[in-house]
């Protein structure tokens, strides 16, 4: 697409500089005639169409799947004004809704940072056979689509658990499912600084007679204290969409077990898209705040971008 | 930690937490599509809609891929090389996706091309119907899965600069030339993983799609919507052995993200090197 808008663009160079082209390299087949030089008119109009053809098309196709939907969701969310706009998101079950999907999705966030900072310690610093099919299995999530987790989850601690655990329909159960989708972010965030970090410190600090507590308390947790909290804002961001993974063990129990994203989906499927959207608008504002302030922390204190 | 009395303890919690979270549950999925035996599993997965939603969800990844993936390719290329007011607010823009929920990106959609949103009019006086059929359907995926070749090739762009290209160029080759000879050559790990990543998010999706597909059995019905609709239905064991062809597709895409992945060394870190 925008590739053939650079190339229009940049014809003009190569046909001024055409000459010297008349072997290519390692194929060693012959060019007949130098490329004819277009019209320098011709030229300007491709230059101008390249520079600007390439960004048009891409701005096109990011407007009509992405920029257009968000402005409709806008618009509709304030169809009925300032008024309707607050009825729709301080109705007690669009509250309830917003309220245990942040909190759930805070305790997924705090939960899963510690645990991941436990994998990357045993990722990084400890060796055993199999170590590699830990670090695939962390991946999983990632790779397994939503539903399917869901699924797995549900065939493990639903209503036929094996382990007689029925998680299906409770607040643990959704927690699982957010645990489950957001464990890469909370590991590959801290894994990587955590590998990075230089053995002399901790050295120099232990021969400074620190005690291995204070290595760890005084050394290496300020270090990779920015990256888990930066892996906590992508969990929590992503955990407080989640719909997939969270639809069958949730059982969307209105103030018990619905969030957020399963209360918008209901209002949209009852037509009440005024209402759903004004909903989405929340959840996406707090998204998007945690992702810039995140992205301003990553700059402010030059944490790796890497989950 | 070499030699510290946590360290045993430590990795046993943490192998404990990955296979009580991950491990067991997957298992559980295989142990459950396998415990009629292969035949039946077979039956399940050959059944008439099983199929037919195995063949919407490959039609929807045959379409959005391609596109994502030329979209993707073409915005690397501009934000790489080019230098134009606003390129900071198109790279944000490209990543918004990520940050939101699937059911608003689906909803979005709806309230655009849905018969009562901004075009619906328009589509409609064309008889083109966007929501709950096909289109709709690749849009969202394409929607959910548009950051990812992005993410993939963009930071390989910056990181080879320009200088090959400009050698090849003042040596006479065409640009689109330099593209296949040059460019796409040097950016083949970052393009392959975006492209598996998206593939493994337009495969997977389920979000977006059910919010605007209806789910109408063999016509709008993809293999995600199949899986839940099968729980949805009481019959379990055609969801298991969907569930277990979409992890199998997982295991494929992990492997082919293990093998382009860049970072992989630094994840590995100290003990592996």
């Amino acid at each position: 697409m925008s590739s053939a808008g650079v190339s229009v663009g940049d014809l003009g160079l190569s046909g001024d500089l055409g000459a010297p082209a008349d072997r290519r390299p390692g194929r060693g087949r012959w060019r007949r005639t130098p490329p004819a030089a277009p019209p320098p008119a011709l030229v300007a109009a491709g230059r101008l169409a390249g520079r600007i053809g390439g960004p048009a098309l891409a701005i096109t196709y990011l407007s009509l799947l992405v920029l257009l939907p968000l402005a409709a969701l806008f618009t509709n969310a304030f169809s009925g004004g300032w008024s309707a706009f607050w009825a729709a998101v301080s109705n007690p079950q669009a509250v309830s809704a917003l309220q245990l999907t942040l909190m759930l999705s805070a305790i997924v966030a705090v939960v899963n940072s510690i645990a991941g900072l436990a994998i990357s310690f045993v990722l990084v610093r400890d060796d055993f056979r199999g170590k590699a099919l830990v670090s695939a299995v962390i991946d999983l999530p990632f790779a397994l689509p939503t539903v399917v987790a869901g699924l797995t989850l549900l065939t493990l601690y639903g209503v036929d658990s094996p382990l007689h655990v029925n998680l299906a329909g409770t607040r643990l159960g959704v927690a699982a499912a957010l645990l489950f989708v957001t464990l890469p972010f909370c590991v590959r965030s801290v894994q990587p600084v955590l590998a990075e970090l230089d053995d002399e410190i901790e050295d120099a600090a232990s021969s400074l007679g620190a005690s291995r507590r204070q290595v760890l308390v005084r050394v290496i947790l300020p270090s990779v204290l920015p990256s888990v909290l930066a892996g906590a804002g992508l969990a929590f961001a992503r955990a407080i969409g989640e719909y997939g993974s969270i639809v069958l063990i949730s059982g969307n129990l209105p103030g018990k077990t619905l969030l957020a994203s399963s209360y918008i989906f209901g209002l949209s499927q009852s037509d009440d898209l005024p209402g759903a959207s004004a909903v989405s608008v929340v959840l996406v504002a707090i998204a998007l705040l945690v992702l810039m302030v995140i992205g301003w922390a990553r700059r402010r204190f030059e944490i790796p971008e890497t989950a | 930690m070499k030699g510290s009395r946590w360290r045993l303890p430590l990795r046993y919690m943490v192998l404990l937490y990955l296979a009580l979270l991950v491990l067991v549950p997957v298992g559980a999925v295989f142990f459950h599509a396998f415990s009629g035996g292969l035949g039946a599993a077979w039956n399940g997965f050959t059944a008439p809609d099983a199929l037919d939603a195995l063949l919407l969800t490959l039609i929807v990844v045959a379409i959005a891929v391609p596109l994502n993936t030329i979209f993707g390719v073409g915005v690397s290329l501009i934000l790489a090389r080019h230098r134009f007011p606003g390129a900071w607010l198109l790279d944000a823009l490209v990543d918004i996706p990520l940050a939101i929920s699937p059911v608003v990106i689906g909803l979005s959609l709806i309230l655009v091309y849905g018969h009562t949103g901004w075009w619906g009019n328009w589509l409609a006086a064309r008889g083109i119907t966007v929501i709950f059929s096909v289109p709709g359907i690749v849009m969202a995926s394409a929607a959910v899965s548009l950051p990812y070749v992005v993410r993939g090739v963009l930071p390989v762009l910056q990181e080879i600069g320009t200088e090959q290209e400009q050698a090849a160029r003042t040596l006479g080759a065409k640009p689109f030339t330099v593209f296949r000879r040059i460019t796409l050559p040097s950016i083949r790990r970052g393009l392959a993983y975006g492209v598996t990543l998206t593939t493994a998010r337009v495969l997977g999706e389920f979000g977006a799609v059910s919010i605007v597909a209806g789910a109408f059995a063999g016509k709008t019905q993809t293999y995600t919507l199949f899986i839940s609709q099968s729980i949805d239905n009481l019959k379990p064991q055609s969801a298991y052995v969907g569930a277990v062809v979409l992890c199998l597709a997982a295991l494929i895409v992990l492997t082919t993200l293990t093998l382009t992945d860049r970072n992989r060394d630094a994840w590995h870190g100290k003990a592996a090197a």
